[in-house]
């Protein structure tokens, strides 16, 4: 055992309340419990992802942070002291799951929404119309049509979109990163709820296909499952080139979670590494992009294409060179995105926030002339239907989620998602494990989510005095600061509170 | 980015008269009309749009210019401001007559600018080598007098038509216009209700663009979006109010991109989905594709605005009514007002009234009547 690490959390069982059940053993994936005569937790492995604390009929199991203390230093938190003795024991980089959880500024929490008074009249979604609906893709600088009849009619047809009836899309996330029934569960929600959700860089397994129509597909650096028929599958085909989480890093499933249907859906052996290069060994410019770009097009009858990026400091040079590259939706992931796996100091490190990302973008392809010519997908950060509302705000067309759907189907953010273990059946490829995750069930929570949302949103639109979302959408004078400082106000477009 | 701009706010009354036969009406009775309304503004400015009013020069442009003091901008000597203007529309256009606006001082109208207004044409050769229109010209003249010169406000630039405005109320800014010595076959007015004092005449309702003139009551809740998006097209808005949004949205979607008028009421206040996926495929295919394309301009929060153009004249509501929009008929008059009392003010005995269904235009042509 490794004696310079402290445990992190400290296991408690109320022997007294304790019926000995051993539903505890059963359930920690991260094998905490033994028994002899009475269960006893090896609080060193405890991960604190509470799947026994909701499993224990006897709310027996208390999960606390480890009451040791070391000497305070403010340069030298326990964090960073734990990742010093970790590495150098092990010699390995770091690794974690989920999103980066330093304590950076968060800057949607600065950002405050208007409402009317007097002036004019706010709108009550329980008794008006309140839309939601939106469309993903390129729109024409102008429409050409006539009137025939007194009845409005198109001279020439516009580009396929994808129609949205919440501005809330579900964020790529492989099928080996999640768990077959995770899958399942996303791409139900997104057909009940009028959505979409991404398919990660890791192919389309059959019983998915007849989803098609709420599904992105991803062709990513290693071309996992990409063959014309998936290319076809889904609604658009989106082409990741980064991730908010780990920007310019490649991916890396490591082969014993490569079984028999991730092998067949990924078409890789069984038992074999799957690493995505951290480039696409064929784009290594903006030209290889739009080659990739217009191969796709041809492949799809013209399908939108979405890039996806993480937001890095040129991220508005980049949106734009992509837009002119010919994509049809710029996925913008933001530094605070998930991950199955990445390097916790690259995680922590790289990478910008979306809320200024977005706002550069925004404003960048408006001064280009060219913001009809593709949709803006905000993500990485996204927590609730207020962020969903400031981001758009800002300028993004639609917000995609991943960490928020992954807490919708039970996780426990645990960041544990690297270790193939979680409890939840959610990031683990283990059938033991994914058996917990019932789709439908799965489902029914992410359409909870969804409407939740949906009705906050409403409600925000409301408050604001519009009926549309695109009226919302890049009405940046809908937004105040509160304590950012001028140059971020400035980026942000966003005037202080009091203005 | 210049974020630091603030909003213009204000509630208004406005009333409208079109007679689509061509036949002339004297400014006196949309006065009448709009003085009714005296309690829908607050005395900081009044303003009217007339058509058919300079048949004599009909084929001028007749640019009505103020010289005062410019929000934003430094005050000197209008008289200056006034000769360099004049030199400039020397060299630009073709001035057959220039001559002060005449007007009645009052004393509800104690201070005004200096009002002068010019019929010109564009100069023959001038458009050669350009791929610009007569109004193409006339707009960028405007807007280089307005943006370039200090103190010097083009506030009416049409054919045959004229705007009157100031701050005051409606009824005093007519008697100081002496608009009874005028006849056009349409009129708009407006009464306004500013939540700052504004001081400005430029400020005051109608705004125009060549023969277009909007008066307009609400006040846009998606104003930002539609603002960014009108930029994004090279138009700088100056005035930051409403009426400017108004004019320029339908500046861009029907002159410079060519959407039938109908089309872009549509688009300003645009159908709601429920009723769109109702709709046979054509029909429905082109609303989507409205939505889809100009939602950035869909104007959202309340209105009612007048739209005059020249052939006719357009009044519509916001997609839910949030403001009061009244219709009228008698003969081949149509009136159009805030109130129905300031319709029968003037017409006491309509043949037909009604409220207008929201989001629902009513569209006058000249020679057809409501189309
Ligand atoms: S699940 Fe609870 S009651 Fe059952 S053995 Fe574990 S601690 Fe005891
Ligand atoms: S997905 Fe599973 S492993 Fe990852 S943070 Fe959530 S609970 Fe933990």
């Amino acid at each position: 055992m490794n004696r310079t690490m402290p445990p992190e959390f400290r296991v408690k069982i109320d022997q007294e309340k304790c019926r000995k059940c051993k539903r505890c053993l059963m359930s920690c994936s991260f094998g905490v419990y033994s028994f002899a005569d009475r269960v006893i937790p090896d609080s060193n492995k405890c991960v604190a992802c509470n799947r026994c604390v909701v499993m224990c009929p006897e709310d027996a199991i208390t999960i606390h942070e480890s009451p040791n203390v070391y000497k305070d230093h403010p340069n030298w938190p326990l964090s960073i002291r734990k990742n010093v003795w970790k590495q150098a024991e092990t010699g390995g980089v770091l690794l974690t799951g989920m999103g980066n959880d330093r304590p950076y500024p968060i800057i949607f929490d600065h950002l405050v929404v208007d409402a009317c008074q007097v002036t004019n009249p706010s709108i009550d979604p329980l008794r008006e119309p309140m839309e939601l609906r939106t469309f993903l893709g390129r729109k024409p600088d102008k429409l050409e049509m006539e009137m025939v009849g007194g009845k409005p009619r198109l001279k020439e047809k516009l580009p396929q979109n994808i129609k949205l009836e919440i501005p809330v899309i579900f964020a790529p996330m492989s099928f080996g990163a999640i768990s077959l029934n995770a899958h399942k569960s996303l791409a139900m929600a997104a057909k009940e709820s009028g959505t979409v959700y991404g398919t990660g860089e890791g192919g389309l397994h059959e019983e998915l296909y007849d989803y098609g129509p709420w599904t992105i597909v991803q062709c990513a650096s290693g071309r996992f499952g990409v063959h014309s028929e998936y290319l076809n599958a889904g609604v658009a085909v989106e082409i990741k080139i980064g991730q908010g989480a780990k920007p310019g890093i490649g991916g890396h499933l490591p082969g014993e979670k490569i079984g028999a249907e991730i092998s067949r859906t990924r078409m890789i052996p069984v038992g074999t590494d799957a690493l995505s290069p951290a480039p696409h060994h064929d784009i290594y410019s903006i030209e290889d992009l739009r080659q990739l770009i217009y191969a796709i097009k041809e492949a799809t009858g013209y399908k939108p294409v979405s890039v996806k990026i993480a937001c890095v400091h040129n991220v508005a040079a980049i949106a734009t060179g992509i837009v002119r590259a010919g994509a049809d939706i710029v996925y913008l992931d933001g530094f605070k995105g998930g991950t199955g796996a990445a390097p916790t100091q690259i995680r922590d490190h790289v990478g910008i926030p979306i809320e200024l990302a977005l706002a550069a973008v925004d404003d960048r392809l408006r001064q280009e002339g060219i913001r009809n010519q593709a949709s803006i997908v905000a993500a990485g950060g996204i927590r609730s239907s207020a962020d969903a509302v400031k981001a758009i705000a800002l300028g993004a067309d639609a917000c995609a989620i991943g960490t928020a759907a992954l807490l919708a189907m039970g996780c426990s953010l645990c960041q544990k998602c690297y270790t193939g273990n979680c409890a939840w059946g959610i990031c683990t490829q283990k059938p033991e494990l994914t058996r917990r995750l019932d789709p439908e069930w799965g489902a029914m929570r992410l359409n909870n989510l969804l409407r939740a949302w949906g009705h906050e949103i409403k409600e925000f639109l409301g408050a604001l005095g519009v009926n549309s979302v695109e009226s919302l959408r890049g009405s940046r004078e809908r937004l105040r600061g509160v304590g950012l400082d001028a140059q971020t106000l400035d980026i942000l477009g966003v005037k202080p509170a009091g203005r | 980015m210049d974020h630091w701009w603030q909003k213009d706010i204000s509630g208004c009354g406005l009333s409208g008269i079109i007679n689509w036969d061509g036949k002339r009406i004297s400014g006196a009775v949309i006065k009448k009309s709009v003085a009714l309304m005296h309690d829908r503004g607050n005395g900081q400015g009044g303003g009217f749009a007339a058509y058919g009013i300079y048949p004599e020069h009909k084929d001028h442009y007749a640019l009505h210019i103020m010289f005062t003091e410019e929000p934003g901008k430094p005050t000197r000597d209008f008289d200056d401001a006034m000769k360099e203007t004049e030199a400039y529309l020397d060299r630009a256009l073709a001035v057959d007559l220039a001559e002060d606006i005449p007007v009645r001082v009052t004393e509800k109208v104690p201070s005004h600018p200096l009002l002068r207004r010019y019929f010109v044409k564009v100069k023959q050769g001038s458009l050669k080598g350009t791929n610009m229109t007569e109004d193409d010209y006339i707009v960028s003249a405007v807007m280089h007098i307005n943006d370039k010169i200090d103190n010097a406000f083009v506030f009416s630039s049409g054919r045959n038509m004229g705007a009157f405005k100031g701050v005051g109320f409606p009824e005093d800014i007519a008697d100081f216009f002496m608009l009874e010595n005028y006849e056009g076959h349409t009129w708009t007015a407006h009464n306004r209700f500013p939540t700052n004092t504004q001081g400005w005449w430029g400020g005051a309702h109608p705004f125009t663009l060549l023969d277009w003139s909007i008066v307009h009551n609400g006040e846009i809740s998606s104003y930002g979006i539609n603002k960014r998006y009108l930029e994004m097209f090279g138009y700088k808005l100056a005035l930051l109010t409403d009426t400017e949004v108004v004019t320029y949205m339908f500046d861009l979607l029907v002159r410079r991109q060519g959407l039938p008028i109908s089309a872009a009421c549509m688009a300003v206040a645009a159908p709601f989905w429920k009723d769109i996926d109702r709709m046979e495929e054509s029909e429905r295919e082109a609303c989507e594709a409205i939505r889809m394309v100009y939602g950035p301009a869909l104007l959202n929060g309340p209105f009612a605005i007048l739209f005059g153009h020249g052939k006719g004249l357009i009044g519509m509501n916001d997609r839910i009514k949030l403001r009061p929009f009244i219709a009228a008929t008698k003969g081949k008059t149509v009136y159009m007002a805030s109130e129905e009392s300031a319709i029968r003010e003037i017409c006491p005995e309509p043949k037909e009234v009604w409220a207008p269904r929201a989001g629902h235009p009513v569209v006058v042509e000249m020679g057809k009547g409501i189309v």
